[in-house]
């Protein structure tokens, strides 16, 4: 009420005339400069993209997934032709942060009976590297056993694939085991483990068993509960003679390997082997493929493959439906129909067929490579030819093209001087939309096995997941990991393009301003 | 609109003649397979090909082909993979499965990805909407193996809800069959769904923002009626005809999906006649695949001018 009066006030007011003054006295009156930039108009198509938050990270995460794929290969210690023998299907395992329980190469098994966690157990004592991450449950079942009731327990435990070999028969030539023997020496790396006494593990053919067995396999322990060792010490059998480090307990009498035809037996710790084969311990960040391979290496070196070779595909075709679109675009009529029922005829082949086929044909003559690019170019520009048709209607019939061939600018010159610049956006951004599919669909094909591109590129992201497709449930981390990266990278490119082509789009300007 | 109906059909069948007379010649031009000497199907087999003129002209062949499929339906017989065997007989023993995985995925998967999207389209510029367009997005770009992986890892083995591949057999509509088919039903189903959700979130966003709703409106209807009324009838005219496709494609399946639930059908038998290098069985599966394709397209389009009282195609008015 009181702002009312108030205001009432001012209108009755009368205010001295001398309190007035001009406000631009002394100044000379003209148009400001404009304070705000020029802004073109891929700025402006910038500033937009940067408003979609999705999209943004999208990018982002492409960002990291490329440079995954040019660097993974680089950074890891293993090439695509590493491959090691044993440790296939396993999963990750980095030996620093192993003790801190993560990337430990941990798989879990159940239904470990007594025997076999003494096996885990020797394999601890004897190479002093414990198989056995942690126990995770046991289980007591009650059984009649000879007239009287006992427990048996079992236990399910998880294990370090890595240590789980523990020792292995291997035969070496002679030279082989001098130089194990001198590498021994120089690192102080037991690898090559004494020879057990065949009468005292029960014939076992199991490397593990260092310990004296019963007649039924078990461990024969003291009262304390400890192994008893079976080393052999009979040197009449002894391979070849053995001048390295010795393992601890020995007093000298034990002998380290057995002699057959022509080379020597021995027992190794396979882990300390891997050491003495590869220079290192093994570390596999992601895990290694049914092939032995490192899968952080192969997953970058086939998303290398896959990307460079998408967006091969996606230029070519480009290219090719750019001018193909703009010729029946342009000239509309008999053209523009004859060029359509091509289109139409190629469009309706099936995918599959046309993969098949070129592989069946070109394959031996140019290539598996040559031949798969071929086939994603024959039916892989129609959907760009349509865009760039599309857009040559919507412009040819402008003023500005009028205007052009008012001053005799030639076909050639109109369609690609003066419509295509307009066309350019929208055609750019669809190739973003083009690469994942291309992607998909080589990932599709090599995974199906329909083409092999292994000889030319090391490994394919499809080949990867169908391997690990292959052992899905005992390691699926080998699946895992390449369907991660795929599946990743199809949704960031999806999102990118999205985003670029909203931004690229300039009916969508201001709406949400 | 019945010519412009016979006329699209007629043009359908050209281009399935010209792509198939194609095929047929790249499958002609390969080295043939070794046969196994002394079999009595060998004698069968190389007697057939004297028949079907394998040392003519190409036209001459294709002929001969298509002259045998008309008068006698007969696709040759299989030269690797079931040896002496009618391609076809093996044929449309391998579509039961197929049809059967492709119609109980499409069964649940077009009422969900339908609801989904209306959903999404009404509740628009909410979180429900953000959600559902972000998760469509990134289901429909994961590619079909991961969700078979997943699928196969977390319910089969994990779980050990169903079985890890399709139940042999032909009792398709018995229960344990039915169990056995939920993991491959599932893997083809998240695509399906996400993209009929996408489809219809868009169509239903634009019909919602139009006029005539506004309208409808202003009369004095409900926002239930009018979104019921005319805004769902509206935006089924894209959706519908993506339906009828989606039928069509049953027939076909997936390589993938097949391959992975080892469900014996028609793309299983494709891939395997691929890896075999069986060109009779490859030959018909190509022009199964390729009829299928163009099907498609044409119930869809043909669909459009049905529905869509706005577009009589080829109607001269």
């Amino acid at each position: 009420m009181t702002e009312n009066m108030d205001n009432n006030d001012v209108l009755n007011e009368k205010i001295p005339a001398e309190k007035f003054a001009f406000v631009q006295e002394n100044e000379n009156l003209h148009d400001r400069e404009l304070q705000t930039k020029a802004r073109g108009f891929f700025a402006d198509a910038m500033i937009r993209f940067r408003k979609n938050k999705s999209s943004v990270a999208a990018s982002y995460i492409l960002l990291f997934l490329i440079l995954f794929a040019i660097f993974a290969p680089i950074i890891s210690r293993y090439d695509i032709n590493d491959k090691d023998p044993m440790y296939v299907n396993y999963p990750p395992y980095v030996p620093a942060l192993a003790k801190y329980g993560f990337l430990d190469g941990g798989r879990n098994i159940d239904s470990q009976n007594e025997r076999s966690m003494d096996i885990w157990r020797g394999i601890a004592e004897e190479t002093g590297l414990d198989p056995v991450n942690r126990i995770i449950g046991q289980t007591e079942t009650k059984e009649k056993y000879r007239g009287e009731w006992r427990t048996r327990t079992t236990y399910s435990i998880e294990i370090n694939s890595y240590y789980a070999y523990g020792i292995m028969f291997r035969n070496f030539n002679y030279d082989d085991y001098a130089d194990l023997q001198k590498w021994q020496n120089e690192t102080g790396i037991q690898v090559i483990y004494p020879y057990t006494d065949p009468e005292l593990t029960n014939n076992s053919t199991n490397a593990n068993i260092w310990y004296q067995v019963d007649s039924s396999g078990n461990a024969v322990k003291d009262k304390d509960g400890n192994f008893k060792p079976a080393y052999s010490t009979d040197t009449a059998t002894q391979g070849a003679p053995y001048n390295s480090i010795r393992i601890k307990g020995d007093d000298g009498s034990w002998v380290y390997s057995t002699a057959k035809s022509g080379s020597v037996q021995c027992r190794i710790c396979y882990y300390n082997y891997y050491i003495y084969q590869n220079g290192h311990e093994p570390s596999y960040l992601l895990g290694t493929n049914v092939m032995g391979n490192d899968l952080f290496c192969a997953i970058g070196l086939g998303a290398r493959f896959s990307l460079v070779f998408a967006v091969l595909v996606s230029a070519i075709n480009l290219s090719i439906g750019a001018v193909y679109g703009a010729v029946q675009g342009y000239y509309g009529g008999a053209i523009d129909m004859t060029l359509d029922r091509i289109s139409d005829i190629l469009s309706g082949v099936p995918f599959v067929v046309v993969t098949t086929l070129f592989q069946l044909h070109l394959a031996q003559k140019v290539g598996p490579v040559v031949s798969f690019l071929f086939a994603f170019v024959l039916t892989g520009w129609i959907g760009m030819a349509a865009l760039t048709r599309k857009q040559f209607y919507r412009f040819k019939s402008q003023e500005f093209v009028m205007a052009a061939r008012t001053l005799g600018a030639s076909d050639w010159r109109l369609m690609f001087k003066h419509i295509f610049p307009n066309a350019i956006g929208t055609i750019i951004t669809s190739c973003a939309l083009v690469i994942p599919g291309v992607i998909g669909s080589e990932t599709s094909m090599t995974y199906l096995g329909i083409i092999d591109l292994s000889s030319f590129a090391g490994t394919t992201i499809g080949k990867l997941l169908s391997q690990g497709q292959a052992a899905a449930t005992t390691s699926p981390h080998a699946m895992l990991w390449p369907s991660v990266f795929i599946g990743l990278l199809m949704i960031c490119f999806n999102l990118f393009g999205n985003g670029l082509r909203d931004a690229f789009n300039p009916t969508t300007r201001g709406v949400d301003d | 609109m019945f010519k412009y109906v016979l006329q699209r059909i007629l043009y359908m069948f050209l281009v399935f003649m010209i792509i198939t007379f194609m095929c047929f010649v790249l499958i002609r031009m390969l080295p043939l397979p070794v046969l196994p000497p002394e079999d009595k199907h060998t004698y069968q087999i190389l007697r057939r090909r004297e028949a079907l003129g394998y040392n003519e002209p190409y036209l001459v062949q294709f002929w001969l082909f298509l002259k045998n499929i008309v008068t006698k339906w007969d696709w040759g017989l299989s030269e690797k993979l079931y040896f002496g065997q009618d391609v076809w007989k093996i044929f449309v023993g391998k579509l039961p499965a197929t049809m059967i995985v492709n119609l109980y995925s499409i069964i649940w998967t077009i009422p969900v990805g339908v609801g989904l999207g209306v959903w999404a389209a009404l509740k628009k510029n909410t979180w429900i909407d953000y959600f559902l367009s972000t998760a469509t997005m990134v289901v429909i770009s994961v590619p079909s193996f991961v969700y078979a992986f997943l699928v196969q890892y977390i319910l089969c083995f994990r779980l050990h809800w169903f079985p890890f591949l399709m139940k042999g057999g032909t009792d398709y509509f018995s229960w344990d069959m039915f169990v056995s088919i939920v993991p491959p039903v599932l893997s083809l189903s998240f695509g399906v769904i996400a993209g009929f959700c996408r489809t219809t979130r868009a169509e239903l966003t634009e019909v919602l923002t139009s006029e005539f709703m506004l309208l409808a409106r202003t009369k004095g209807l409900t926002r239930a009626q009018a979104t019921v009324r005319h805004a769902l009838r509206n935006c089924f005219v894209v959706i519908v005809p993506g339906i009828f496709g989606e039928f069509i494609g049953i027939l076909g399946g997936s390589l993938i999906i097949e391959g992975i639930f080892a469900i014996p059908g028609v793309g299983r038998l494709t891939l395997d006649a691929i890896n075999s290098l069986d060109y009779n069985i490859f030959m018909l599966s190509t022009c199964f695949y390729t009829a299928i394709g163009l099907a498609a397209s044409l119930v869809v389009d043909i669909s459009y001018g049905f529905i869509d009282p706005r577009i009589r195609m080829g109607s001269k008015k």
